[in-house]
């Protein structure tokens, strides 16, 4: 029999909730022994090899390049888990949103960065637009937003625990839902 | 008219005195109601709707309604809690509630009522992402309107126990606002030590200098969901 098939993905995220897979300990072990990694930062596969049982985004999408791998994910995976509040509601990157609603914003916001901040050396004199980097979105959105998500793991990041105690319970098919005290979206 | 009476809430007999609140008499008797306008010491406001149960077949805020010998209440069901959600969930998307950054969280109470009531499904509401400044004016409290949830709290203590009223409501509606009554919090006659500082249940009103300083682990809600106290009366 094969074993279940995972890919995980870091997008707008800080990679955190990846370290926190860490936090599940030596349960980690017991958990890799029951599925298999396949696109993933752990396996660094950058394209999927198959069809995967269960797909985990860390990060909501900041970039062009962000939604279509979340896009991806969600065409190749059965469940699709939005780990940790990057991915559920944007996030830390999402405290761009409140100031975007200026006009101009993006713009402005480039010029701060590249053209006009105090801190500044920067002799080329433009905004970096090398067609290599992903264009970035007017503001952050939360995954949700872009594709159908299937579990919510809360948490910045969330802790082993809960991480541990979802994936066992979706892997025996028990899983119904989170222990309300262990909810923490911090 | 003074004689006690009883009404039952989800099946369960409670005992009430005439003029007590479907809340109150709740309260007494060590069932939880879920609330977020409503304080303890201030009175009522009845605006939040987080407290709304059912009651001789209509929907009424718990926190206002008077107890009624006979009445048959019904508070904490699958159908009562999904509505109170819903609001919840709303108050959520009508400010900036970036847990991981706020001072309040884990001592919040909205969110702390959001765990209670299991907000963990991806949702469809729009984010209204409001842009309202700072006001850092005063030497000791800061005031983060974005996370202000107009639960009245503030306005009702600065009114009715500090007698100064320095916060009100501004405008109708959806753009209904609490504000300060003056050019900024500085030029009020705010005080740290005001009642109306300590009631805000979100981190909206905001003590400077105190950042994070309870360890994750030790803050109000990190053991026991909202409302345990309540319901450890009973037990
Ligand atoms: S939820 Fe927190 S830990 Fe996870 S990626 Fe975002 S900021 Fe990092
Ligand atoms: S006020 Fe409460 S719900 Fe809002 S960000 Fe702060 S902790 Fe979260
Ligand atoms: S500032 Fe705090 S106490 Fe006052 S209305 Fe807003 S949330 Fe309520
Ligand atoms: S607690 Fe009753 S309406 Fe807010």
């Amino acid at each position: 029999m094969t074993r279940p098939r995972v890919a995980t993905v870091s997008l707008a995220g800080c990679f955190g909730c990846h370290m926190a897979f860490l936090d599940m300990d030596e349960r980690l072990v017991t958990l890799m022994a029951r599925v298999e990694f396949d696109r993933s930062p752990l396996t660094d596969l950058k394209t999927f090899t198959r069809r995967c049982d269960i797909g985990i985004i860390e990060g909501g999408c900041c970039n062009e390049e962000n939604v279509h791998t979340l896009i991806e994910f969600r065409r190749n995976c059965d469940v699709l888990i939005a780990l940790g509040q990057c991915a559920i509601m944007g996030g830390l990157p999402a405290m761009r949103n409140a100031i975007m609603h200026a006009d101009d914003p993006l713009r402005e916001c480039l010029e701060e960065a590249y053209l006009t901040g105090p801190y500044l050396r920067n002799l080329t004199r433009h905004v970096p637009n090398d067609p290599a980097l992903p264009l970035i979105l007017d503001k952050v959105y939360p995954c949700s937003d872009i594709v159908d998500i299937d579990i919510q793991i809360p948490g910045c990041a969330p802790s082993g625990d809960i991480i541990f105690d979802t994936l066992t319970a979706l892997l025996d098919g028990t899983f119904h839902g989170f222990d309300r005290a262990r909810l923490r979206f911090d | 008219m003074t004689d006690a009476f009883t009404f039952r809430i989800d099946g369960v007999d409670v005992l009430a005195r005439p003029g007590q609140t479907i809340m109150e008499a709740a309260d007494a008797a060590g069932i939880y109601i879920p609330r977020l306008c409503d304080h303890e010491g201030l009175r009522h406001q009845g605006g939040c709707r987080v407290c709304t149960v059912r009651a001789g077949g209509r929907s009424v805020a718990a926190c206002t309604q008077p107890a009624e010998p006979g009445l048959d209440v019904e508070n904490d069901t699958p159908a009562r809690n999904r509505i109170r959600r819903d609001l919840v969930e709303m108050l959520f998307h009508e400010g900036n509630h970036l847990c991981p950054i706020c001072e309040k969280s884990g001592n919040c109470e909205l969110q702390a009522m959001a765990y209670r009531l299991e907000m963990t499904q991806p949702t469809r509401f729009p984010w209204l992402e409001p842009c309202r400044a700072l006001d850092a004016s005063h030497p000791d409290i800061a005031l983060d309107t974005n996370r202000c949830i107009s639960c009245g709290r503030c306005i009702r203590a600065s009114q009715d126990i500090d007698g100064k009223g320095v916060f009100g409501y501004v405008g109708r509606g959806i753009h209904r606002r609490v504000a300060v009554n003056g050019p900024d919090l500085a030029h009020t006659g705010a005080a740290v030590t005001d009642a109306a500082m300590a009631v805000c249940p979100v981190g909206c009103i905001i003590r400077k200098g105190e950042g994070f300083s309870t360890p994750i682990g030790e803050r109000a809600f990190d053991h026991g969901l909202i409302g345990h106290e309540i319901e450890e009366k009973r037990k």
